[in-house]
């Protein structure tokens, strides 16, 4: 996903982009287990929005010439619109079906794939960094630009834990997670809630999208590696568990940058092992690290 | 003479007693006729190769539907088994120079081994967490492959030489095909009619009672990814000799997601719906294609052939599944189904909707 330089001793590279993928991984699964957990809706769309904020950047900041700033504001907000409307119009309307569920939200990725390759071409693309330069940090260079991400992604974490920890929201979010019926008798207006959390969680989509954009090159197919490692993160943390996406991303995004770091063919391998790792631990514990057993789902 | 007579008569009255009756069974009946005349009609080599690949699909998507639309164990990593088959038998034939009807059944037989590997495992879990899980396998195996230690599988480029073909002309591999999959696609459709299928579709809609019941659904879920390893390595087989090539394509993501797709979109739980969904998508998507471009001919390195499905059509593809699917979200078959049969309350049997009463014990159709 992040392009990496060699050239300097492997194990800071390893911590530096290690925590870096982490970071992403975290932010991408916790918006995906988000809404799997509220609306049981598995959106293998969610890095496709992630994947068109870093392009809208692109095609703000290179193409429009605006303002860094302004075109992230910009891309995040018609992302999460994007993402809310697309989900009343098309996934709430076939979400008894699980299966189809699935195919829509897949159809939908893989529009978003074509039209980015219509609009923008296959080849690779890149976005200017936001703060240049680079400094020392115990005699690994690490780039300003991953300390910002590393910086965001940390607080947006806190927020997001924040938000549904002590807000009323987030407690209204957290009880549909738990009970929905329940939830809906005790005065949740339920189908508002939901769309609530679908816009939070496209809307991390979307962050996570610009923070990635200046460290990584864009093509339209830079959806699926990220789409795969966050199944991998969430079915190893236990689906619907924060605490369980956030360790689930950083045990595979270190083995991922750890295996390109040390193996010459590291690069190809980099999923495989990743996902080996994630098939070990559901061998062992089935319901991932820190996995809920639904009500429903028990037996 | 009687005896002769029968043999006649049987074949006649299955056919105006069971097929004829009811319009879906005649479309099936029609269509492969349709099929199996249609060299007749055409012998463009470009026709023949879609409707090739389409019934190589149509088995491959089939075998998806009878394990996971049956059971109810979603299956996102079902390019495993294609791909293991595919890879068995080109490098069967590759290295050891055996023969197409050799190597495609022991590359299903190395699906089924597939088959057994990831279902021992997945075993323990259910739903979404099995559907992830089972996406690991062929990701780990392309990983796999791109290594490419010792120069087995050729890495990226995939096995593109040295593979003899399905056989010596394109008419000929046509009559491969297209029978075997009405064959294969007949065999799925009568495990999912029997005993079997019954359990299968139990178990998808409570697996806790069916163990009440004293059935071993460990053993029975086992069956499925065996079983579905099979056909589907039969697929992959055919289609690793039929292109002369196996890439990692076969492997990918994509193809997955594409045999849901299709199946989702024919409509699950039926074997006749997935293998309708890819008669209707494949060679659709494939011809808006040529009108696209506005040429009929052959097409480049078959290697790049799934790679070349990102093209306008895989919009085309996406969108109207998109749109089918919001109106019919059970699938096509299954809406068109719905739409034109009636079960019997009393004994269960389909009819035509339009009829009264039922075509065996005569009761009241509401």
């Amino acid at each position: 996903m992040l392009d990496f330089r060699f050239g300097q001793p492997v194990a800071e590279n390893i911590l530096i982009y290690g925590l870096v993928a982490s970071g992403v991984y975290a932010l991408l699964a916790v918006g995906f287990s988000l809404i799997f957990g509220v609306a049981r809706i598995a959106n293998l769309s969610h890095t496709a929005f992630y994947m068109l904020a870093a392009y809208l950047i692109y095609y703000f900041a290179s193409s429009v010439g605006l303002n860094l700033y302004v075109s992230i504001i910009l891309a995040v907000v018609i992302v999460t619109v994007l993402g809310t409307i697309s989900y009343r119009l098309l996934i709430v309307r076939v979400r008894q079906h699980e299966a189809t569920t699935l195919i829509v939200t897949i159809a939908m990725a893989v529009i978003i794939q074509e039209a980015i390759l219509k609009g923008f071409g296959g080849q690779q693309q890149g976005v200017p960094k936001l703060i240049s330069g680079s400094r020392e940090i115990f005699g690994a260079t690490v780039l300003n630009q991953q300390l910002l991400t590393l910086g965001v992604v940390i607080v947006l974490l806190v927020t997001t834990w924040g938000f549904l920890m002590k807000t009323k929201s987030g407690i209204a979010i957290r009880s549909i997670a738990q009970d929905r019926e329940v939830a809906n008798l005790m005065g949740i207006d339920v189908p508002r809630m939901e769309m609530l959390t679908m816009a939070l969680s496209v809307g991390l989509a979307a962050i996570a999208g610009a923070l990635v954009a200046p460290l990584a090159v864009l093509t339209p197919w830079m959806w699926t590696h990220p789409l795969v490692m966050i199944l991998a993160v969430v079915v190893l943390g236990g689906l619907g568990s924060l605490k369980g996406s956030l360790i689930g991303a950083l045990v595979l995004g270190f083995a991922e940058t750890a295996v390109v770091f040390q193996w010459k063919e590291g690069a190809y391998l980099k999923a495989s092992v990743a996902l080996a790792i994630m098939l070990v631990v559901i061998l062992i514990k089935p319901e991932g690290l820190f996995g809920v057993v639904f009500e429903e789902e028990r037996g | 003479m009687n005896v002769l007579a029968g043999y006649i008569t049987r074949p006649l009255k299955l056919l105006r007693g069971e097929i004829l009756v009811l319009p879906g069974r005649t479309a099936v009946l029609l269509v492969c006729l349709l099929l199996l005349l249609f060299p007749v009609i055409s012998q463009e080599p470009y026709i023949l190769r879609v409707l090739i690949l389409a019934s190589i699909f149509a088995i491959f998507a089939a075998s998806w539907d009878l394990l996971s639309g049956f059971t109810g164990q979603i299956n996102f990593g079902h390019a495993l088994f294609f791909g293991v088959a595919a890879y068995t038998a080109a490098i069967l034939n590759r290295d050891l120079g055996w023969a197409p009807w050799a190597t495609i059944p022991l590359g299903a037989l190395a699906a089924v081994l597939a088959g057994l590997v990831v279902g021992i495992p997945c075993l323990r879990l259910r739903g979404t967490y099995l559907a992830f899980a089972t996406l690991a396998f062929p990701l780990i195996l392309v990983g796999v492959v791109y290594a490419n230690i010792h120069n087995v599988t050729e890495g990226e480029l995939g096995i593109s030489y040295g593979i003899d073909p399905l056989s010596g002309s394109r008419v000929a591999s046509y009559y491969i095909a297209i029978p075997s999959m009405i064959v294969l696609g007949f065999i799925m459709w009568k495990i999912t009619d029997s005993k079997i299928g019954l359990i299968f579709h139990a178990i998808r809609e409570d697996e806790v009672t069916v163990r009440a019941s004293g059935i071993n659904t460990t053993r029975y879920k086992l069956l499925a990814f065996c079983l579905s390893g099979l056909f589907a390595g039969i697929a992959g087989g055919l289609y690793a000799h039929f292109l002369k090539a196996a890439g990692p394509s076969t492997l990918e993501l994509l193809l997955s997601f594409q045999v849901i797709i299709w199946a989702v979109f024919g409509g699950i739980a039926t074997i006749y719906g997935p293998m309708a969904g890819v008669l209707i998508l494949y060679p659709f998507t494939e011809f808006v294609l040529i009108r696209y471009l506005g040429r009929l001919s052959e097409k480049g390195p078959p290697i790049s052939y799934l790679a070349e499905l990102s093209e306008a059509r895989l919009l085309i593809f996406a969108c109207i599944v998109l749109i089918v699917l919001l109106f019919m979200p059970q699938g096509l078959t299954t809406w068109l189904r719905d739409k034109t049969e009636k079960v019997c309350p009393r004994c269960k049997l389909q009819n035509v909707a339009w009829r009264r009463k039922c075509r065996v014990c005569m009761a009241e159709l509401r």
